[in-house]
C-alpha cells in the first residue's frame, strides 16, 4: 500500500454571466466612447461617477446623464511599494482618488508620468485613454491619469470629497 | 451618438485552486477509496458511520475504529436527474442515490446511471464501480458510479 491520503484538491470555480444593468451600462457605454459619464440626482443635484443608478442619500433614481470632463483633481492617494501576486505595474506606482471636474464623487485611478515622490493632494490630472480602436465597455479603456500641467487645486475645492 | 439603450453582459469566472488537508478520519476514507475499498468509522453505541466523521453527529462523542464496509449496499433514497448539468459527475441521465453499505448504519451519496427512473428503486442492491487503480487519487470520484447488483430493481 502507498502512503495515506492527507490532502485533497478542492478547486472552486464559478462561471457566471455578469449583467451590469441599465445604470452601469450607461457608464460602460461612455467608457466605450472615451467619455466619463456621471448621473445626477434630481433632489440633491449631486453627480455620481460610476453610479449604480440611485442616489445613496435620497434613494431616488439618478436619471439625468451628464458627460463629465476628462480632467480632475487628486483628492488623496497611495504609493504602492510592496510587491504582490498578480502585480502588473512597475513599482512604485500611485493609486489615487480622482474627482473629475463636475462630479461629486471620486473614484480610484492609476497615476503615471510623475515620480512617486511628487504626487500630492490637489494635483490636477487628465485621463489617458487607450487608442480608439481598443476602447471597450470597461475601465481598462482608461490607461491611466497623468498631470495636466494646471496649477494645483485649492484644498477648499475638494475638501468635501476626502 | 449616445445609444443609452445598450445592454451589456460579460462572462466571468471566479476560481480558487484550493488544496485542503483532510485529517486522519476523512483521510482514512479517501485512502480506502484510493485502495479500492470503502471504510466507515464507529460512533456511539457501535454504529458505523459512512462517510466517516470525526465525531458522532448525534451525540458529539469522538468516533473510534475505522472499519471496512460494503462494497455492496442498498439504496435508501434517490432522485432522478433527466438532464445533467455541466458540473454533474455524469453527463448522461442518472440518479443521485443514498447508499447504505453493508455493515454501515448511515447512507452515502453517489450517482447511478440508468436509462430511466424505472430502473432505480429504494431497496435495490448496488455496488460501486471504481476507477482503474492507476487513476485513483483518494477522492470521492475514485468511485465512478454505482451499478445494480444482480440485474437491477
Ligand atoms: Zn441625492
Amino acid at each position: 500500500m502507498s502512503e495515506p491520503v492527507t490532502m485533497m484538491a478542492a478547486p472552486m470555480r464559478l462561471d457566471y454571466v455578469f449583467t451590469p444593468g441599465v445604470a452601469q451600462g450607461k457608464n460602460m457605454h461612455g467608457l466605450e466612447r472615451g467619455v466619463f459619464i456621471g448621473q445626477r440626482c434630481p433632489k440633491c443635484k449631486k453627480v455620481y461617477t460610476l453610479s449604480r443608478g440611485s442616489c445613496p442619500t435620497d434613494g431616488v433614481p439618478t436619471d439625468e446623464i451628464v458627460e463629465l470632463s476628462n480632467t480632475g483633481t487628486v483628492t488623496t492617494y497611495c504609493v504602492v511599494n510592496v510587491p504582490f501576486a498578480g502585480q502588473s505595474i512597475e513599482l512604485p506606482y500611485i493609486c489615487a482618488q480622482i474627482l473629475l471636474d463636475g462630479a461629486n464623487l471620486s473614484f480610484m485611478g492609476l497615476i503615471q508620468e510623475i515620480p512617486a515622490g511628487e504626487i500630492r493632494m490637489g494635483l490636477r490630472v487628465e485621463a489617458v485613454w487607450v487608442p480608439p480602436d481598443e476602447l471597450g465597455p470597461t475601465m481598462a479603456s482608461v490607461k491611466y491619469f497623468r498631470p495636466n500641467g494646471e496649477p494645483d487645486a485649492a484644498f477648499e475645492t475638494y475638501k468635501e470629497y476626502l | 451618438m449616445a445609444d443609452e439603450g445598450v445592454h451589456y453582459s460579460a462572462d466571468h469566472v471566479l476560481e480558487y485552486p484550493y488544496v485542503r488537508s483532510v485529517g486522519p478520519t476523512v483521510g482514512a476514507f479517501l485512502t480506502g477509496l484510493r485502495d479500492g475499498k470503502v471504510v466507515g468509522i464507529r460512533g456511539t453505541g457501535g454504529r458505523v458511520i459512512v462517510p466517516p466523521t470525526e465525531y458522532d453527529p448525534d451525540t458529539g462523542d469522538e468516533t473510534t475504529d475505522v472499519v471496512d464496509v460494503g462494497p455492496e449496499g442498498v439504496v435508501t433514497s434517490w432522485s432522478w436527474v433527466p438532464r445533467p448539468r455541466p458540473k454533474h459527475p455524469l453527463q448522461t441521465p442518472f440518479a443521485w442515490i443514498l447508499v447504505r453499505f453493508d455493515g454501515a448504519d448511515t447512507s452515502f451519496l453517489h450517482v447511478m446511471p440508468a436509462s430511466g427512473p424505472d430502473e432505480v428503486a429504494t431497496g435495490m442492491r448496488v455496488r460501486p464501480e471504481f476507477a482503474p487503480e492507476a487513476e485513483r487519487v483518494g477522492h470521492v470520484n475514485d468511485i465512478l458510479h454505482f451499478v445494480a447488483v444482480g440485474g437491477g430493481a
